[in-house]
């Protein structure tokens, strides 16, 4: 075999591409699937893009679904390299999630309460069978919209709040820390984490959350509540000095009630773990909300042991966008390091077969 | 007022061209770089010095203006978005007459870029108090003068450099025309 | 390219970058955390680079960019096409005549000359993490540059192999005050880094560290005074141009045992052997 050295990069590159392009299209005896389709019909992955890509718009997230084949980390990254592009025009207000529009609301720890329990739109109880009747195609029955005429419902939280029971959750008009613009320094304040963890990999947080229930830094918590539904967004012109409404997302929230802390003098309370994230996503808020509060562990004089209490490791690990970026440079060419790998074992090699030679000899 | 002055004729190449030359300047201590020509920077600043604010200051640092250089700061704040601040909590110091560099922050030994940088504008570069300078980015030992460093200025500096990694760094300016000394040189007058 | 700004990064962005470049020329070889931005292009595939190079780069630039020594290599293509497309500079693959070098695990052989700027692209930063994962912990060793860990995880290889294993990103002292990554460049590299006309910047996207090696500063590889540091290469030439002192790739020709050694560094190859063409 002549050399032939690894030229023609542009080429292959090109080439790469306009095979990608044509596979992802598919059959084109099969319709080409809309971003309008995926947005109404892939809500899901749409809410995980979304939060994953740190960028709430419905059809970015629904087109960069399109263009990485359904890819959903490949599609969060898209969203993410747009989103650093954005001009910051302004700093919203704190959402207010007690005055959310709810679609869903339940809670773990009352049988009822002011606002009662709303299960919504949830596969909760659907028996999993693959529905044959949907790959027919499919109209749905119309459904029966309970809680979009529900008044405002009060946060299970609160109520807890009222009887001193959990700790408070302190309003603070400190600016919070920004991780898209600045570098993290551990430990990381609770701002920043919760803000990396909003965006962390469902996966990771899946499995950092299910490690504490399992013994690896338990936190024995209960569901307080979840509730999925509508919030405005707002902020405060400068100019104006009053909030304006600049829009409305859907968001999941999830409250999770954990075990006391307290001292023969502080009377003890229920600690909390929060999980805020776009989209309807009770998993995601679900595993936030076991991470948060695991990674509350030193501030709450927790002996920190286990994976999940660890900022640094969580914090660190959890961005999907990060992780499969250098796991997949691996990909790359490092035959230049692997050359010298090779010299450097044969050398060694050499030195211990001569010494067994020598030895051998005597 | 100097509210009406233009910054960079063109914002993205001229704050491009403003970094390099200081990015040369700091490779290299002690060489004079050109920076800033055809600027018209608000008095009492010269145009080195004006273009070193416009290409490294903005919202996100906060600067302190001695009492001479504190005259441009109706043009600083327009052109920068940046708040003043006092002399200790500045990163950068925009000063007309080198202020106390033991006053300044100088970072932490985790974080010795915290350390402030001086913009420090000056008489004349290549002429005055003669200097012998060593250390990272120069080959060998280099001559170096300025005019308008105060008489005790290689004791100054050997208190800054003594403290390495932590220190401050300076940025000289004078007309059109710029030298950067790093914290990491050593200083002695000749 | 449009609807971006010129080399792609907002102007704050570049300042951000721009002031974290010159504390890092100010205190050679000191990790800087920086807010390094998402990039379009993945992290671990030069997103630290590009940002440096983002910062650093104006229109009268000429840029060169290399993976494996190659100019040819897919992701090199890919990262000066994206500065191509998005600062519309000249890119050239000559070293002599590149003003700026962005470089994923090489020097170039050509020796370097004043004024020119090595982008090294570097995926971890901290020469301690390899021993100790907390930054937090590693950030405190580098403040009181306590490095005891590292010169025992080199005494430990002596003891258990002979000599240091270390065959590429080979720490190093740097000014005699910071330990410093030189990124995975071979060992045979190392002492270019040291007293380099050049000036050579280091950006770690994904770990959000900048780092500098002002020109013509000291940069010593670690080793012992009974064990001193030594490169290797494949003891070849190379069976295109016959350098028989440049790192070498070893390219697998059939599949029995057949090798041929050819110079990593594609720019030095073609150069040498248009010259001996020219001569014959």
């Amino acid at each position: 075999m002549a050399y032939v050295a690894v030229k023609g990069g542009e080429r292959a590159i090109d080439n790469a591409h306009a095979w990608l392009d044509s596979d992802r299209r598919g059959d084109p005896a099969v319709a080409e699937i809309g971003v309008d389709q995926i947005r109404e019909q892939l809500g899901r992955s749409v809410d995980r893009v979304m939060a994953e890509g740190s960028l709430y718009d419905r059809d970015l997230a629904a087109l960069a679904i399109k263009q990485a084949q359904g890819d959903l980390i490949e599609a969060a990254f898209l969203l993410r390299a747009f989103r650093t592009t954005l001009p910051r025009f302004a700093a919203s207000t704190p959402v207010e999630t007690a005055a959310m529009r709810i679609r869903r609301r339940i809670s773990a720890v009352f049988k009822d309460m002011p606002g009662g329990q709303i299960l919504g739109p949830t596969y909760d109880y659907t028996h999993r069978l693959l529905d044959f009747t949907l790959a027919a195609g499919h109209t749905p029955a119309p459904a029966l919209r309970e809680a979009a005429e529900q008044a405002v419902a009060p946060r299970i939280h609160d109520i807890l709040g009222h009887e001193g029971l959990i700790e408070p959750d302190v309003a603070s008009d400190a600016e919070p820390f920004d991780i898209t613009r600045e570098p993290l320094a551990f430990p990381a304040g609770r701002d920043a984490r919760l803000q990396s963890l909003a965006r962390g990999d469902e996966g990771f947080l899946l499995a950092m959350g299910y490690s504490t229930q399992r013994g690896w830094g338990g936190t024995h918590p209960f569901v307080g509540e979840i509730r999925v539904g509508e919030v405005l967004v707002e902020i405060v012109p400068p100019e104006l000095g009053f909030a304006i409404e600049i829009g409305e997302i859907t968001l999941t929230e999830c409250q999770m009630v954990n075990q006391f802390a307290g001292s023969r003098t502080v009377p003890p309370q229920f600690t909390r773990g929060y999980g805020l994230v776009f989209g309807h996503g009770d998993r995601r808020a679900m595993a936030m909300a076991l991470v948060d509060r695991s990674l509350r562990a030193s501030e709450l004089g927790e002996a920190a042991t286990a994976p999940a209490q660890i900022p640094e490791f969580v914090i660190s690990h959890c961005d999907n966008i990060e992780a499969t970026g250098f796991v997949e440079h691996l990909k790359l060419p490092h035959y230049v390091d692997f050359q010298s790998e090779l010299e450097t074992i044969r050398r060694m090699r050499r030195d211990v077969e001569a010494a067994l030679l020598q030895e051998a000899a005597e | 007022m100097s509210l009406d002055l233009p910054g960079f004729a063109d914002p993205v190449l001229g704050a491009q061209r403003a970094f390099r030359a200081v990015l040369d300047a700091m490779s290299h201590p002690g060489r004079i770089v050109r920076v800033g020509e055809g600027l018209v920077s608000p008095a009492p600043l010269c145009s080195a010095a004006a273009a070193c604010v416009l290409a490294l200051v903005d919202q996100d640092v906060r600067v302190h203006a001695d009492a001479e250089a504190v005259a441009a700061a109706d043009w600083l704040r327009f052109h920068t978005g940046t708040t003043l601040c006092g002399l200790a909590e500045a990163d950068f110091v925009l000063a007309l007459a080198l202020p106390d560099l033991a006053g300044l922050a100088a970072g932490s030994d985790d974080a010795p870029e915290l350390g402030a940088s001086v913009i420090l504008q000056v008489a004349a570069l290549g002429a005055g108090r003669r200097f012998m300078i060593e250390g990272p980015g120069l080959a060998v030992p280099a001559a170096f003068a300025v005019d308008g460093l105060p008489e005790d200025f290689a004791g100054i500096w050997a208190a800054n450099h003594r403290r390495f990694p932590r220190g401050v760094d300076l940025i000289l300016c004078a007309g059109d025309r710029l030298a950067a000394l790093p914290r990491s040189l050593r200083i002695r007058e000749v | 390219m449009n609807g971006y700004n010129f080399a792609y990064l907002d102007e704050q962005t570049k300042r951000m970058i721009r002031r974290a470049l010159l504390k890092a020329v100010a205190i050679p070889g000191h990790q800087i955390p920086f807010g390094s931005r998402e990039m379009p292009l993945p992290y671990g595939w030069g997103t630290g680079g590009i940002q440096v190079t983002a910062a650093v780069l104006g229109p009268d630039d000429v840029l060169k960019v290399i993976d494996q020594g190659a100019d040819d290599t897919t992701n090199a293509v890919s990262i000066r096409r994206f500065f191509a497309r998005t600062a519309g500079v000249a890119t050239k693959t000559h070293t002599s005549v590149a003003t700026i070098i962005q470089t994923r695990h090489r020097i170039p052989e050509q020796a370097l000359t004043e004024g020119q700027i090595l982008v090294y692209q570097v995926p971890m930063p901290d020469p301690l993490a390899k021993l100790e994962p907390s930054r937090a912990e590693t950030t405190r060793m580098h403040g009181l540059a306590e490095y005891g860990l590292m010169h025992v995880k080199l005494y430990e290889d002596i003891t258990r192999f002979g000599h240091v294993s270390i065959s590429y990103d080979y720490p190093v002292m740097v000014n005699d005050r910071y330990l410093m990554s030189p990124s995975p460049i071979p060992a045979y590299d190392n002492p270019k880094l040291s007293r380099n006309p050049a000036l050579q910047l280091f950006g770690a996207g994904r770990e959000k560290r900048i780092y500098a090696i002002p020109p013509h500063t000291e940069v010593r590889s670690l080793d012992f005074d009974d064990h001193p540091f030594r490169t290797t290469r494949a003891p070849h030439a190379c069976d295109l141009c016959g350098d028989d002192a440049s790192y070498l790739d070893e390219v697998v020709t059939d599949n029995q045992g057949g090798r041929m050694f050819v110079c990593s560094d594609t720019d030095h190859c073609a150069s040498r052997q248009a010259l001996k063409e020219a001569a014959e």
